[in-house]
Order: C-alpha cells, then structure tokens, then sequence
C-alpha cells in the first residue's frame, strides 16, 4: 500500500495505481523516468503543485520502466505524460513540459 | 491561483470588449473557453448563476459580464479591485543582470558574469537545461569523459554555475519589453527587472506542421528519442531528416525498435561523417533502411495511436505507406525568440548581433541585450560554440555596465559642479 505523505508527490506502481486514481477528488498521475531529462525539469513544478493545493491535489508518480501495464492502459507513448483524473476517471492528458499555470489551469477546469 | 477568470465563448463581441478592457488595464486573467466544453459550461452556470458569456470572476469574486465590468469601472471601483490582484502579483524583483536561458550559454554567462561580480540571475525557462538533456552521448565536447551523457554535462553546468554567485530561478519568462529601461520580464512567479539581459533561450525542435502530425503528437509522434523511444521496444519505427539530429535519433533508436526507416526528402544527408559511417553499418545489418527523396504526407492512426505513415516521392509523386508504430521528426530546429518579435532585429527568427572585430559582438540591436547560443546561431550550434558566445556575451554585458555605471558617475560629477 501507499502511504499518503501530506502535500508531496506519491510514488505509484501498477499494483496500487486503481487504489489511488480511484480516490475522491483530484489525482495528478506524472508518467515519467529517471533517464527522461524533461521529466526531471518538470519534476519541482509538480512539488510545488502538491504543496499548493494540499488535500484537493493527490500528486503520484508513476515510473513508466518498472510499471509499463499502466502507461499502456492509458495510451502513454511519450514521456512526461500528465493525466488528471477526477474521482477515479481521466479528465484532462497533457504531454510534455508544462509551465505551472498551464498545470494549474487544467486542475482548475477540474474543480470547478 | 488565477486572479482574473473570465468565461467565454467563440464569436462572442462583449467576451472580446471584456478582454480588451481588462488588457488595457494591463490586467492579467485566464480565460475558459467554454464553447466546446458541456462541464465547463455547467461549472460556468454554477459559479455565476447566469447562462450567459462571458462571466468574470476577480479573486474569486463573481462580477458579472461585461455590463458589469464596465460599470464597476465607470463607479471607479475596478482599478482598486485589479490593484489588489495586481499587487498580489507583482513581486518586483531587479537584476544589474538577468540572462533568459538554462542550455551551455546561459551557464557559462552565469559563470563568467558571476565571477565579474555581476551576481547575475539566471530564469531556466521550462525546459531546464535545454536541448542537451535529450541527447545521449556527447562526444565532441573538449575534456569530456568517453561516458559523457547530455543530461550529466547540463548537472555539471549548472553545479558550476552554483559554485559562485547566480541566482538560479526557475520560473519561464512569457512577456519581455526591452523599450524601456530598466529591462522588464514578466515570469509566472513574478517581474523581473534588469539593467542588461543576455538572451540564451536557444531553439525548440521543429514539426512538420501537419493536422495529422498535431493530432498524434505524443501518442506516436515524438521529437525525442530518448523520451519517448522506449515505448517502441521491437516495433517498427520511423525518422524523418537528414541531418545529425536525425541520424543520431535513428542510431539511438536502432537499439531498442524492431526497425528504423530514415525518412530524407534529399539523396545525400547532411549529417557528419562519422554519424553516416555509423548509420550505414547499421543499414548493413538491416536494422536501418534509408528512405531516400521521400517526404512526409500524412500521419497515419486511430484511436490507440499511430499505425502508419504515408510518404511521398518528391520526384514522381508516388506514395506509399510505411507500417510504424513511432515516428520521430527530426527536422531542424526554430530559435526561441518569439518574445523579442517587434522588439530586437532578427533574421529568419534567429537574433541578430554586432559580430565584427571591434567588440561587443554579441550585442543585438538593443544596446544592453546581448544573444548567445543557438537563439543566434543557425550555422554552428553546438555546445561549444554555444558555451563560447555564453562567456562573449557575459563580457560584453560587463562592460555594458561598467558604461552605466561610468555615466551614472559622470551625471553625478557635473550636478555638483
């Protein structure tokens, strides 16, 4: 199981991901690996995102080269994939570096 | 987050009169297009209570449409209440020095500035460390270890960089006015203010610019290898170019995809030597076809993603379609300088600097804007290269101010005198 750490991204694997996608409220999946040198940029901007928004933001971060079942499930095929999922379905897929605000809009159009 | 919210539809005249209102304001706000979005439309209707567009929100405060809005104005309520959002915003920081940039030219600027006692700020903009961390190998920088990898040199920069006194900010810089002085940038964490700016913010890579391309970009379709070719483990893929990013995209790629087609619209590529030497004994072994004088028509997918491509004879016309699954564009790349457009001279997109003999030949045609690296460079761009115009422009950026400083100096001479 995954321990929820307040305020801090999550580290997520196949096994649990449906566990913690499946959570109410809003979850920011980050599919990435550690030789992606865009994913390494991107990474401070999801830890500030997760400070910011605390409770109403689950950051977890899926590490695409030991959980590849889940990236295939949700048609990764490029890294960093940003998806949002809102109470357990995706909202919104972002590919790429992404700028805070850009991040920050799409959690927005989230909550409503 | 967002001070200013405005809710809008396409075609909507008083959406537009609200926008224009707010940006002669100079007020920042996001909008929410809401015409192809029913949850977006039913959130609008929630949060306002209305059915009409636009509707604006100010620090979460519903105002209203643009009725609203102009009335607030005409009480003189408005400025007071953008003011507010304003102030939130404006976090005022200055800089005698502030270089745009986070690739080899931005650090080594840092680096010499630094070490002139500048104390520069270096903003990274959003791809920290720039073009390099999607690179493999770099074998031609001087001193490198054998093992040398791009994303490893860019931490060693910026480790450098961090020795003396820079202030590394990450933030990404989206509005620049160089017409007045000092210098003003706008970041997403706050404005920034300079006596002199050295713009290092490089070149992106380019697209082909087809719908088909757009629609699948991420889910086939990649500029980066190193990124995203892991997802085509044994599978059939293609490269579209002919230069060294191209072959070294097809070279990478050899290792890990059933097989590459390199896709060129010339007969001859334009890589180095040394790169074709190594395409063409992987063609040997059959792991690479080159697809000679074809160029791309169309990108070929459903719903999982791309199945294909189509690509055309540049002679006959004829074309066919290749079975891949990835398709990597490697076509070149457009220098990042969109923010100067209107405001500094430039050539093709690139920017334009001094060059000559006599100095300063890094500056561009605003005095006090130096440009170094590949945002200048369509010719050599290389790490070298763009480490060495890095440490040009960061002299001249000294002695630029060492001028203001001069004059500064001098005006006080002559109000005492």
């Amino acid at each position: 199981m995954t321990t929820l750490v307040a305020n801090q991204p999550i580290h997520v694997t196949d096994d649990d991901f449906d566990t913690v996608i499946g959570r109410d409220g809003l979850v920011l999946v980050d599919f990435w690996a550690a030789w992606c040198g865009p994913c390494r940029a991107i990474a401070p901007v999801l830890e500030e995102l997760a400070a910011d928004y605390g409770d109403a933001l689950t950051v977890a971060k899926v590490d695409v080269d030991a959980n590849q079942a889940k990236a295939a499930a949700f048609g990764v095929r490029a890294i960093p994939t940003l998806v949002l999922f809102k109470n357990g379905a995706p909202f919104e897929t972002l590919v790429g570096v992404q700028t805070k605000a850009a991040l920050a809009a799409a959690i927005e159009r989230a909550r409503g | 987050m967002g001070d200013i919210v405005i809710y809008t539809k396409d075609y909507c005249g008083f959406c537009a009169q609200a926008k224009a209102l707010l940006r002669a304001k100079g007020a920042a706000y996001s909008e929410v297009d809401v015409t192809h979005d029913p949850d977006l439309q039913a959130l609008m209707i929630e949060r306002s209570g209305r059915f009409t567009v636009p509707q604006i929100f100010i620090d979460g405060r519903h105002i209203g449409g643009f009725d609203d809005l102009a009335a607030l104005d005409g009480a003189g309520e408005l400025d007071p209440l953008l003011g507010i959002a304003r102030e939130v915003r404006e976090d005022v920081r200055h800089h005698r020095l502030v270089i745009l940039g986070s690739g080899p030219a931005g650090y080594t600027a840092a680096i010499y500035a630094a070490r002139a006692g500048l104390t520069p700020a270096l903003i990274t903009g959003l791809e920290v460390g720039g073009q390099l961390t999607t690179t493999t190998d770099v074998e031609n920088w001087p001193g490198g270890d054998v093992t040398l990898q791009g994303p490893e040199l860019m931490d060693r920069f910026r480790e450098h960089a961090e020795r003396f006194e820079v202030a590394l900010i990450r933030d990404h810089v989206d509005a620049v006015d160089v017409s007045r002085r000092p210098f003003r940038l706008r970041g997403e964490s706050g404005v920034y203010t300079a006596d002199s700016l050295i713009v290092a913010t490089g070149a992106t890579a380019r697209y082909l610019g087809l719908d088909s391309e757009t629609a699948f970009k991420g889910r086939g379709v990649s500029a980066c290898a190193t990124c995203d070719g892991f997802f085509y483990r044994d599978k059939p893929v293609a490269v579209v170019g002919g230069g060294n990013t191209a072959v070294e995209e097809a070279l990478y790629l050899a290792n890990i995809a059933g097989h590459v087609t390199l896709v060129h619209r010339r007969d001859t590529l334009r890589a180095e030597k040394i790169l074709q030497d190594r395409l063409f004994a992987k063609v040997a072994e059959g792991k690479i076809s080159v697809l000679w004088d074809h160029a791309v028509d169309e990108v070929l997918g459903d719903d999982g993603g791309v199945t294909g491509l189509r690509v055309r004879h540049v002679a006959t016309g004829d074309t066919r379609d290749l079975a891949v699954h990835g398709v990597f564009i490697a076509i070149g790349h457009d220098p990042n300088t969109t923010l100067f457009a209107d405001q500094l001279d430039r050539d093709g997109g690139y920017l334009l600097t001094r060059g000559g003999l006599a100095g300063n030949a890094t500056e561009t045609s605003v005095p006090g804007v130096f440009a170094a690296g590949d945002v200048a460079d369509p010719v050599y761009r290389q790490a070298v290269t763009s480490a060495a115009t890095g440490a040009m422009a960061a002299l001249d950026a000294e002695r630029f101010l060492a001028g203001l400083a001069g004059n500064v100096a001098e005006l006080a001479l002559q109000h005492a005198a």
